[in-house]
Protein backbone atom coordinates (compact mmCIF):
# COMPACT_ATOMS: atom_id res chain seq x y z
CA UNK A 1 0.00 0.00 0.00
CA UNK A 2 1.09 3.52 -0.78
CA UNK A 3 0.24 5.01 2.63
CA UNK A 4 3.98 5.14 3.43
CA UNK A 5 4.69 7.25 0.40
CA UNK A 6 1.62 9.38 1.00
CA UNK A 7 2.91 10.26 4.45
CA UNK A 8 6.39 10.92 3.04
CA UNK A 9 4.88 13.29 0.47
CA UNK A 10 3.18 15.26 3.25
CA UNK A 11 6.35 15.33 5.35
CA UNK A 12 8.24 16.64 2.34
CA UNK A 13 6.22 19.84 2.81
CA UNK A 14 7.57 20.20 6.34
CA UNK A 15 7.64 18.49 9.77
CA UNK A 16 4.30 17.35 11.14
CA UNK A 17 2.65 15.62 14.10
CA UNK A 18 1.08 12.19 13.70
CA UNK A 19 -2.56 13.32 14.01
CA UNK A 20 -1.85 16.17 11.61
CA UNK A 21 -0.61 13.64 9.03
CA UNK A 22 -3.80 11.65 9.43
CA UNK A 23 -6.00 14.72 8.85
CA UNK A 24 -4.00 16.00 5.89
CA UNK A 25 -3.82 12.56 4.27
CA UNK A 26 -7.60 12.20 4.45
CA UNK A 27 -8.22 15.70 3.10
CA UNK A 28 -5.82 15.18 0.21
CA UNK A 29 -7.57 11.96 -0.78
CA UNK A 30 -11.03 13.49 -0.75
CA UNK A 31 -12.17 11.54 2.30
CA UNK A 32 -12.25 8.16 0.55
CA UNK A 33 -9.09 6.84 2.19
CA UNK A 34 -9.60 6.97 5.94
CA UNK A 35 -6.62 6.12 8.17
CA UNK A 36 -6.77 5.19 11.81
CA UNK A 37 -4.29 6.82 14.12
CA UNK A 38 -2.72 3.47 14.97
CA UNK A 39 -2.01 2.82 11.32
CA UNK A 40 -0.37 6.23 10.98
CA UNK A 41 1.95 5.63 13.94
CA UNK A 42 2.85 2.08 12.87
CA UNK A 43 3.72 3.39 9.42
CA UNK A 44 5.77 6.24 10.92
CA UNK A 45 7.63 3.74 13.14
CA UNK A 46 8.56 1.69 10.10
CA UNK A 47 9.60 4.76 8.15
CA UNK A 48 11.80 5.75 11.10
CA UNK A 49 13.25 2.25 11.34
CA UNK A 50 14.10 2.40 7.60
CA UNK A 51 15.76 5.77 8.05
CA UNK A 52 13.30 7.66 5.84
CA UNK A 53 11.84 9.74 8.66
CA UNK A 54 13.38 11.36 11.75
CA UNK A 55 11.59 12.05 15.04
CA UNK A 56 12.08 14.97 17.40
CA UNK A 57 10.34 16.00 20.61
CA UNK A 58 8.35 19.21 20.59
CA UNK A 59 6.48 20.19 23.78
CA UNK A 60 6.21 16.54 24.76
CA UNK A 61 4.77 15.58 21.37
CA UNK A 62 6.58 13.69 18.66
CA UNK A 63 7.18 15.66 15.50
CA UNK A 64 8.23 13.86 12.34
CA UNK A 65 10.37 15.08 9.46
CA UNK A 66 11.63 13.54 6.23
CA UNK A 67 15.31 12.51 5.93
CA UNK A 68 17.58 12.73 2.87
CA UNK A 69 16.94 9.02 2.23
CA UNK A 70 13.22 9.71 2.60
CA UNK A 71 13.42 12.41 -0.05
CA UNK A 72 15.08 10.05 -2.52
CA UNK A 73 12.63 7.22 -1.73
CA UNK A 74 9.80 9.67 -2.41
CA UNK A 75 11.47 10.78 -5.64
CA UNK A 76 11.67 7.17 -6.80
CA UNK A 77 8.00 6.66 -5.91
CA UNK A 78 6.76 9.60 -8.03
CA UNK A 79 8.49 7.97 -10.99
CA UNK A 80 7.72 4.28 -10.40
CA UNK A 81 4.83 2.58 -12.19
CA UNK A 82 1.81 2.29 -9.87
CA UNK A 83 1.76 -1.11 -8.22
CA UNK A 84 -1.95 -1.20 -7.52
CA UNK A 85 -3.65 -4.14 -6.00
CA UNK A 86 -6.46 -5.45 -8.20
CA UNK A 87 -9.54 -3.24 -7.83
CA UNK A 88 -12.07 -4.70 -5.38
CA UNK A 89 -14.73 -4.90 -8.05
CA UNK A 90 -12.77 -7.67 -9.69
CA UNK A 91 -15.47 -9.66 -8.01
CA UNK A 92 -17.41 -8.52 -11.08
CA UNK A 93 -14.96 -10.30 -13.34
CA UNK A 94 -15.20 -13.47 -11.29
CA UNK A 95 -18.98 -13.31 -11.27
CA UNK A 96 -19.24 -12.93 -15.03
CA UNK A 97 -16.61 -15.54 -15.83
CA UNK A 98 -18.30 -18.04 -13.50
CA UNK A 99 -21.69 -17.28 -15.03
CA UNK A 100 -20.27 -17.82 -18.51
CA UNK A 101 -18.75 -21.09 -17.35
CA UNK A 102 -22.11 -22.21 -16.05
CA UNK A 103 -23.97 -21.12 -19.19
CA UNK A 104 -21.49 -22.96 -21.38
CA UNK A 105 -22.03 -26.12 -19.31
CA UNK A 106 -25.79 -25.93 -19.28
CA UNK A 107 -26.45 -24.02 -22.50
CA UNK A 108 -28.65 -21.53 -20.62
CA UNK A 109 -28.90 -17.74 -20.64
CA UNK A 110 -27.65 -17.31 -17.08
CA UNK A 111 -24.55 -15.40 -18.20
CA UNK A 112 -26.56 -12.89 -20.22
CA UNK A 113 -28.94 -12.25 -17.37
CA UNK A 114 -26.07 -11.81 -14.91
CA UNK A 115 -24.44 -9.31 -17.29
CA UNK A 116 -27.73 -7.45 -17.77
CA UNK A 117 -28.31 -7.28 -14.05
CA UNK A 118 -24.76 -6.24 -13.16
CA UNK A 119 -24.93 -3.50 -15.76
CA UNK A 120 -28.07 -2.12 -14.12
CA UNK A 121 -26.44 -2.34 -10.69
CA UNK A 122 -23.36 -0.45 -11.89
CA UNK A 123 -25.51 2.20 -13.52
CA UNK A 124 -27.50 2.69 -10.33
CA UNK A 125 -24.21 3.13 -8.50
CA UNK A 126 -23.04 5.68 -11.07
CA UNK A 127 -26.31 7.58 -10.69
CA UNK A 128 -25.90 7.77 -6.93
CA UNK A 129 -22.30 8.94 -7.28
CA UNK A 130 -23.44 11.63 -9.67
CA UNK A 131 -26.18 12.72 -7.31
CA UNK A 132 -23.83 12.81 -4.35
CA UNK A 133 -21.42 14.88 -6.36
CA UNK A 134 -23.94 17.38 -7.59
CA UNK A 135 -25.59 17.93 -4.20
CA UNK A 136 -22.61 18.09 -1.84
CA UNK A 137 -20.29 21.06 -1.84
CA UNK A 138 -17.08 19.20 -2.33
CA UNK A 139 -13.36 19.77 -2.38
CA UNK A 140 -11.31 19.43 -5.55
CA UNK A 141 -9.84 16.20 -4.17
CA UNK A 142 -13.30 14.74 -3.52
CA UNK A 143 -14.47 15.68 -7.00
CA UNK A 144 -11.43 14.10 -8.61
CA UNK A 145 -11.95 10.94 -6.56
CA UNK A 146 -15.58 10.78 -7.77
CA UNK A 147 -14.36 11.22 -11.33
CA UNK A 148 -11.97 8.31 -10.83
CA UNK A 149 -14.81 6.11 -9.56
CA UNK A 150 -17.05 7.14 -12.45
CA UNK A 151 -14.34 6.44 -15.00
CA UNK A 152 -13.63 3.02 -13.46
CA UNK A 153 -17.31 2.13 -13.48
CA UNK A 154 -17.35 3.16 -17.13
CA UNK A 155 -14.50 0.75 -17.79
CA UNK A 156 -16.41 -2.06 -16.05
CA UNK A 157 -19.51 -1.25 -18.07
CA UNK A 158 -17.56 -1.23 -21.30
CA UNK A 159 -16.14 -4.61 -20.35
CA UNK A 160 -19.67 -5.95 -19.70
CA UNK A 161 -20.69 -4.72 -23.17
CA UNK A 162 -17.75 -6.58 -24.68
CA UNK A 163 -18.62 -9.74 -22.73
CA UNK A 164 -22.18 -9.53 -23.95
CA UNK A 165 -21.31 -9.00 -27.59
CA UNK A 166 -18.72 -11.79 -27.52
CA UNK A 167 -21.23 -14.06 -25.86
CA UNK A 168 -23.88 -13.20 -28.46
CA UNK A 169 -21.27 -13.85 -31.15
CA UNK A 170 -20.51 -17.33 -29.85
CA UNK A 171 -24.15 -18.28 -29.37
CA UNK A 172 -25.13 -17.17 -32.88
CA UNK A 173 -22.15 -19.01 -34.32
CA UNK A 174 -23.23 -22.15 -32.49
CA UNK A 175 -26.82 -21.74 -33.60
CA UNK A 176 -25.76 -21.47 -37.22
CA UNK A 177 -23.43 -24.42 -37.32
CA UNK B 1 -53.38 12.65 -11.45
CA UNK B 2 -49.89 12.37 -12.91
CA UNK B 3 -50.38 11.11 -16.43
CA UNK B 4 -47.21 10.13 -18.26
CA UNK B 5 -45.96 12.66 -20.78
CA UNK B 6 -44.91 9.88 -23.09
CA UNK B 7 -46.50 6.46 -23.17
CA UNK B 8 -45.50 3.61 -25.48
CA UNK B 9 -47.69 0.51 -25.41
CA UNK B 10 -46.52 -2.67 -27.13
CA UNK B 11 -44.92 -0.67 -29.91
CA UNK B 12 -43.69 -2.57 -32.94
CA UNK B 13 -41.89 -0.93 -35.84
CA UNK B 14 -40.80 -2.77 -38.95
CA UNK B 15 -38.97 -1.47 -41.99
CA UNK B 16 -39.15 -3.16 -45.37
CA UNK B 17 -41.17 -6.22 -46.32
CA UNK B 18 -40.82 -9.95 -46.68
CA UNK B 19 -37.30 -11.34 -46.55
CA UNK B 20 -35.78 -7.85 -46.12
CA UNK B 21 -38.04 -6.93 -43.20
CA UNK B 22 -36.24 -5.40 -40.21
CA UNK B 23 -37.98 -5.38 -36.86
CA UNK B 24 -36.49 -2.26 -35.28
CA UNK B 25 -38.86 -2.36 -32.30
CA UNK B 26 -40.44 -5.57 -31.13
CA UNK B 27 -42.99 -4.70 -28.46
CA UNK B 28 -41.76 -1.76 -26.39
CA UNK B 29 -43.64 -0.61 -23.31
CA UNK B 30 -42.37 2.59 -21.75
CA UNK B 31 -43.80 5.44 -19.66
CA UNK B 32 -42.02 8.72 -19.13
CA UNK B 33 -43.37 10.86 -16.30
CA UNK B 34 -43.70 14.63 -16.37
CA UNK B 35 -40.37 16.26 -15.50
CA UNK B 36 -38.56 12.96 -15.60
CA UNK B 37 -35.08 12.65 -17.11
CA UNK B 38 -34.63 9.23 -18.69
CA UNK B 39 -31.57 7.89 -20.49
CA UNK B 40 -31.87 5.12 -23.08
CA UNK B 41 -28.88 2.89 -23.73
CA UNK B 42 -28.18 -0.18 -25.80
CA UNK B 43 -25.99 -1.52 -28.55
CA UNK B 44 -25.99 -0.04 -32.03
CA UNK B 45 -29.05 -1.03 -34.01
CA UNK B 46 -31.18 -1.99 -30.96
CA UNK B 47 -33.80 0.61 -31.90
CA UNK B 48 -33.06 3.68 -29.77
CA UNK B 49 -33.32 6.25 -32.54
CA UNK B 50 -36.38 4.50 -33.96
CA UNK B 51 -38.02 4.81 -30.54
CA UNK B 52 -37.31 8.56 -30.43
CA UNK B 53 -38.61 9.05 -33.97
CA UNK B 54 -41.88 7.31 -33.09
CA UNK B 55 -42.17 9.22 -29.82
CA UNK B 56 -41.65 12.47 -31.70
CA UNK B 57 -44.24 11.59 -34.34
CA UNK B 58 -41.61 11.65 -37.09
CA UNK B 59 -42.64 8.14 -38.09
CA UNK B 60 -45.64 5.86 -37.67
CA UNK B 61 -45.80 2.72 -35.54
CA UNK B 62 -46.42 -0.60 -37.30
CA UNK B 63 -48.55 -1.62 -34.32
CA UNK B 64 -49.06 -0.53 -30.74
CA UNK B 65 -49.72 2.96 -29.42
CA UNK B 66 -47.74 6.13 -28.77
CA UNK B 67 -49.31 8.81 -26.58
CA UNK B 68 -47.73 12.20 -26.06
CA UNK B 69 -49.21 14.59 -23.51
CA UNK B 70 -52.32 12.42 -23.40
CA UNK B 71 -52.90 12.35 -27.15
CA UNK B 72 -52.65 9.21 -29.24
CA UNK B 73 -50.44 10.03 -32.21
CA UNK B 74 -52.32 7.60 -34.47
CA UNK B 75 -55.49 9.64 -33.94
CA UNK B 76 -53.86 12.78 -35.27
CA UNK B 77 -53.69 13.86 -38.88
CA UNK B 78 -50.46 15.10 -40.39
CA UNK B 79 -51.25 18.72 -39.68
CA UNK B 80 -52.24 18.11 -36.07
CA UNK B 81 -49.18 16.01 -35.55
CA UNK B 82 -46.91 18.70 -36.96
CA UNK B 83 -48.58 21.17 -34.60
CA UNK B 84 -48.03 18.84 -31.63
CA UNK B 85 -44.38 18.55 -32.60
CA UNK B 86 -44.01 22.32 -32.70
CA UNK B 87 -45.72 22.97 -29.41
CA UNK B 88 -45.00 19.95 -27.22
CA UNK B 89 -41.90 18.17 -28.44
CA UNK B 90 -38.36 19.46 -28.83
CA UNK B 91 -35.58 17.60 -30.62
CA UNK B 92 -31.83 17.76 -30.12
CA UNK B 93 -29.76 15.60 -32.45
CA UNK B 94 -26.09 14.72 -32.55
CA UNK B 95 -25.31 17.36 -35.19
CA UNK B 96 -26.90 19.64 -37.74
CA UNK B 97 -29.57 20.88 -35.39
CA UNK B 98 -29.37 24.44 -36.59
CA UNK B 99 -30.05 26.15 -39.88
CA UNK B 100 -26.68 27.46 -41.05
CA UNK B 101 -28.20 30.43 -42.86
CA UNK B 102 -29.85 31.82 -39.70
CA UNK B 103 -28.06 33.42 -36.75
CA UNK B 104 -28.13 31.77 -33.32
CA UNK B 105 -30.90 34.12 -32.24
CA UNK B 106 -32.94 33.55 -35.40
CA UNK B 107 -32.57 29.78 -35.04
CA UNK B 108 -34.02 29.92 -31.54
CA UNK B 109 -36.77 32.36 -32.56
CA UNK B 110 -37.87 30.25 -35.51
CA UNK B 111 -40.39 28.02 -33.68
CA UNK B 112 -41.98 31.11 -32.11
CA UNK B 113 -42.29 32.91 -35.43
CA UNK B 114 -43.80 29.78 -36.97
CA UNK B 115 -46.42 30.01 -34.23
CA UNK B 116 -47.17 33.51 -35.45
CA UNK B 117 -45.46 35.44 -32.68
CA UNK B 118 -44.23 38.93 -33.57
CA UNK B 119 -40.56 39.33 -34.39
CA UNK B 120 -39.75 41.58 -31.47
CA UNK B 121 -41.33 39.38 -28.81
CA UNK B 122 -39.88 36.25 -30.38
CA UNK B 123 -36.42 37.81 -30.24
CA UNK B 124 -36.76 38.84 -26.63
CA UNK B 125 -37.98 35.38 -25.59
CA UNK B 126 -35.12 33.82 -27.53
CA UNK B 127 -32.58 35.98 -25.74
CA UNK B 128 -34.01 34.65 -22.45
CA UNK B 129 -33.83 31.03 -23.64
CA UNK B 130 -30.24 31.49 -24.76
CA UNK B 131 -29.38 33.04 -21.41
CA UNK B 132 -30.98 30.02 -19.71
CA UNK B 133 -28.45 27.77 -21.46
CA UNK B 134 -25.57 30.09 -20.63
CA UNK B 135 -25.23 32.02 -23.89
CA UNK B 136 -25.46 35.77 -23.62
CA UNK B 137 -22.98 37.19 -26.11
CA UNK B 138 -22.73 37.67 -29.84
CA UNK B 139 -26.03 36.00 -30.53
CA UNK B 140 -26.13 37.26 -34.09
CA UNK B 141 -23.27 35.04 -35.13
CA UNK B 142 -24.03 32.10 -37.41
CA UNK B 143 -23.95 28.51 -36.04
CA UNK B 144 -20.60 27.73 -37.71
CA UNK B 145 -18.97 30.43 -35.61
CA UNK B 146 -19.91 28.66 -32.36
CA UNK B 147 -18.12 25.67 -30.86
CA UNK B 148 -19.79 22.25 -30.97
CA UNK B 149 -20.83 22.52 -27.32
CA UNK B 150 -22.25 26.00 -27.86
CA UNK B 151 -24.17 24.80 -30.92
CA UNK B 152 -25.79 22.10 -28.77
CA UNK B 153 -26.71 24.77 -26.22
CA UNK B 154 -28.35 26.80 -28.97
CA UNK B 155 -30.28 23.69 -30.04
CA UNK B 156 -31.40 23.19 -26.43
CA UNK B 157 -32.42 26.85 -26.21
CA UNK B 158 -34.55 26.33 -29.31
CA UNK B 159 -36.11 23.27 -27.68
CA UNK B 160 -37.05 25.17 -24.52
CA UNK B 161 -38.05 28.51 -26.04
CA UNK B 162 -41.55 27.09 -26.37
CA UNK B 163 -42.74 25.48 -23.13
CA UNK B 164 -42.59 21.87 -24.16
CA UNK B 165 -43.64 18.77 -22.30
CA UNK B 166 -40.96 16.60 -23.82
CA UNK B 167 -37.45 16.95 -25.17
CA UNK B 168 -35.99 14.09 -27.19
CA UNK B 169 -32.21 14.10 -27.50
CA UNK B 170 -30.45 11.56 -29.72
CA UNK B 171 -26.74 11.39 -28.82
CA UNK B 172 -26.46 15.15 -28.39
CA UNK B 173 -22.92 14.70 -27.11
CA UNK B 174 -21.80 12.45 -29.95
CA UNK B 175 -19.55 15.10 -31.44
CA UNK B 176 -18.28 16.60 -28.17
CA UNK B 177 -15.34 15.94 -25.86
CA UNK B 178 -15.98 14.58 -22.37
CA UNK B 179 -15.94 17.86 -20.46
CA UNK B 180 -18.10 19.68 -23.00
CA UNK B 181 -20.41 16.68 -23.17
CA UNK B 182 -20.70 16.67 -19.39
CA UNK B 183 -21.75 20.31 -19.36
CA UNK B 184 -24.37 19.78 -22.08
CA UNK B 185 -25.86 16.81 -20.22
CA UNK B 186 -25.72 18.68 -16.94
CA UNK B 187 -27.70 21.44 -18.66
CA UNK B 188 -30.27 18.91 -19.97
CA UNK B 189 -30.55 17.47 -16.46
CA UNK B 190 -31.65 20.86 -15.11
CA UNK B 191 -34.55 21.26 -17.57
CA UNK B 192 -37.04 19.07 -15.68
CA UNK B 193 -36.54 21.05 -12.47
CA UNK B 194 -36.56 24.47 -14.14
CA UNK B 195 -39.24 24.04 -16.80
CA UNK B 196 -41.07 20.84 -15.91
CA UNK B 197 -39.94 19.33 -19.19
CA UNK B 198 -39.39 15.59 -19.45
CA UNK B 199 -36.14 14.70 -21.19
CA UNK B 200 -35.37 11.46 -23.03
CA UNK B 201 -31.69 11.11 -23.80
CA UNK B 202 -30.18 8.44 -26.04
CA UNK B 203 -26.51 7.93 -25.27
CA UNK B 204 -23.75 5.34 -25.48
CA UNK B 205 -21.84 6.89 -22.57
CA UNK B 206 -22.49 5.66 -19.02
CA UNK B 207 -21.16 8.92 -17.58
CA UNK B 208 -23.85 10.89 -19.42
CA UNK B 209 -26.57 8.38 -18.57
CA UNK B 210 -25.64 8.76 -14.91
CA UNK B 211 -27.22 12.24 -14.85
CA UNK B 212 -30.62 10.71 -15.57
CA UNK B 213 -33.33 9.83 -13.04
CA UNK B 214 -33.68 6.46 -14.71
CA UNK B 215 -31.65 4.47 -17.23
CA UNK B 216 -33.52 2.17 -19.62
CA UNK B 217 -31.61 -0.60 -21.40
CA UNK B 218 -32.64 -1.88 -24.81
CA UNK B 219 -31.53 -4.82 -26.87
CA UNK B 220 -32.87 -6.17 -30.17
CA UNK B 221 -35.89 -3.89 -30.21
CA UNK B 222 -37.08 -4.46 -26.66
CA UNK B 223 -36.50 -2.96 -23.21
CA UNK B 224 -34.51 -5.52 -21.22
CA UNK B 225 -33.93 -3.74 -17.92
CA UNK B 226 -33.91 -0.36 -16.18
CA UNK B 227 -32.66 1.31 -13.04
CA UNK B 228 -35.16 2.47 -10.42
CA UNK B 229 -36.34 6.02 -11.08
CA UNK B 230 -35.30 8.70 -8.65
CA UNK B 231 -37.55 11.48 -9.86
CA UNK B 232 -37.48 14.15 -7.19
CA UNK B 233 -40.99 14.41 -5.81
CA UNK B 234 -40.96 18.21 -6.03
CA UNK B 235 -40.05 18.21 -9.72
CA UNK B 236 -42.62 15.56 -10.61
CA UNK B 237 -45.28 17.40 -8.62
CA UNK B 238 -44.47 20.77 -10.17
CA UNK B 239 -46.25 19.96 -13.38
CA UNK B 240 -49.77 18.77 -14.00
N1 LIG C 1 -35.52 4.01 -42.31
C1 LIG C 1 -35.09 2.76 -42.11
N2 LIG C 1 -35.17 1.82 -43.07
C2 LIG C 1 -34.75 0.56 -42.85
N3 LIG C 1 -34.22 0.13 -41.69
C3 LIG C 1 -34.10 1.01 -40.71
C4 LIG C 1 -34.52 2.38 -40.86
N4 LIG C 1 -34.27 3.02 -39.69
C5 LIG C 1 -33.71 2.11 -38.85
N5 LIG C 1 -33.62 0.90 -39.46
C6 LIG C 1 -33.11 -0.33 -38.85
O1 LIG C 1 -33.72 -0.50 -37.58
C7 LIG C 1 -32.81 -0.98 -36.62
C8 LIG C 1 -32.73 -0.02 -35.45
O2 LIG C 1 -32.13 1.19 -35.88
P1 LIG C 1 -31.91 2.44 -34.94
O3 LIG C 1 -31.38 3.54 -35.79
O4 LIG C 1 -33.15 2.70 -34.17
O5 LIG C 1 -30.78 1.91 -33.97
P2 LIG C 1 -30.01 2.67 -32.77
O6 LIG C 1 -30.25 1.91 -31.53
O7 LIG C 1 -30.37 4.11 -32.82
O8 LIG C 1 -28.48 2.47 -33.20
P3 LIG C 1 -27.22 3.47 -33.02
O9 LIG C 1 -26.79 3.33 -31.60
O10 LIG C 1 -26.20 2.91 -33.97
O11 LIG C 1 -27.66 4.85 -33.39
C9 LIG C 1 -31.50 -1.15 -37.36
O12 LIG C 1 -31.37 -2.48 -37.75
C10 LIG C 1 -31.63 -0.24 -38.55
O13 LIG C 1 -30.86 -0.70 -39.63
MG1 LIG D 1 -29.29 5.91 -33.23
Amino acid sequence: MAVREGLLALLHEGPRHGYQLKTEFEAATGGVWPLNVGQVYTTLDRLERDGLVGVADSDGQKIYSITIDGVSALGAWWEAAPADEPPPRDELMLKVLMAIERSTERGDAHALSVITHQRTVLHSMLQSKRRARSTEATSLAARLVTDALVVRAEADLRWLDLCESQLNGTTTRKARS
Amino acid sequence: MNEPVLELVDVVKTFGKGSTEVRALNGVDLDIAAAEFVAIMGPSGCGKSTLLHLAGGLEDVSSGRVRVAGRDLSDLGLVERAALRRTDIGFVFQRLNLLPSLTALENVALPLELEGMGRREAASRSVDALAAVGLTEQLSRYPDDFSGGQQQRIAIARAIVVERALILADEPTGALDTMTGDSVIELLSTLPGRFGTAVVLVTHEPRFASWADRVVFMRDGVVVDQTASTVPVSAAGAVT
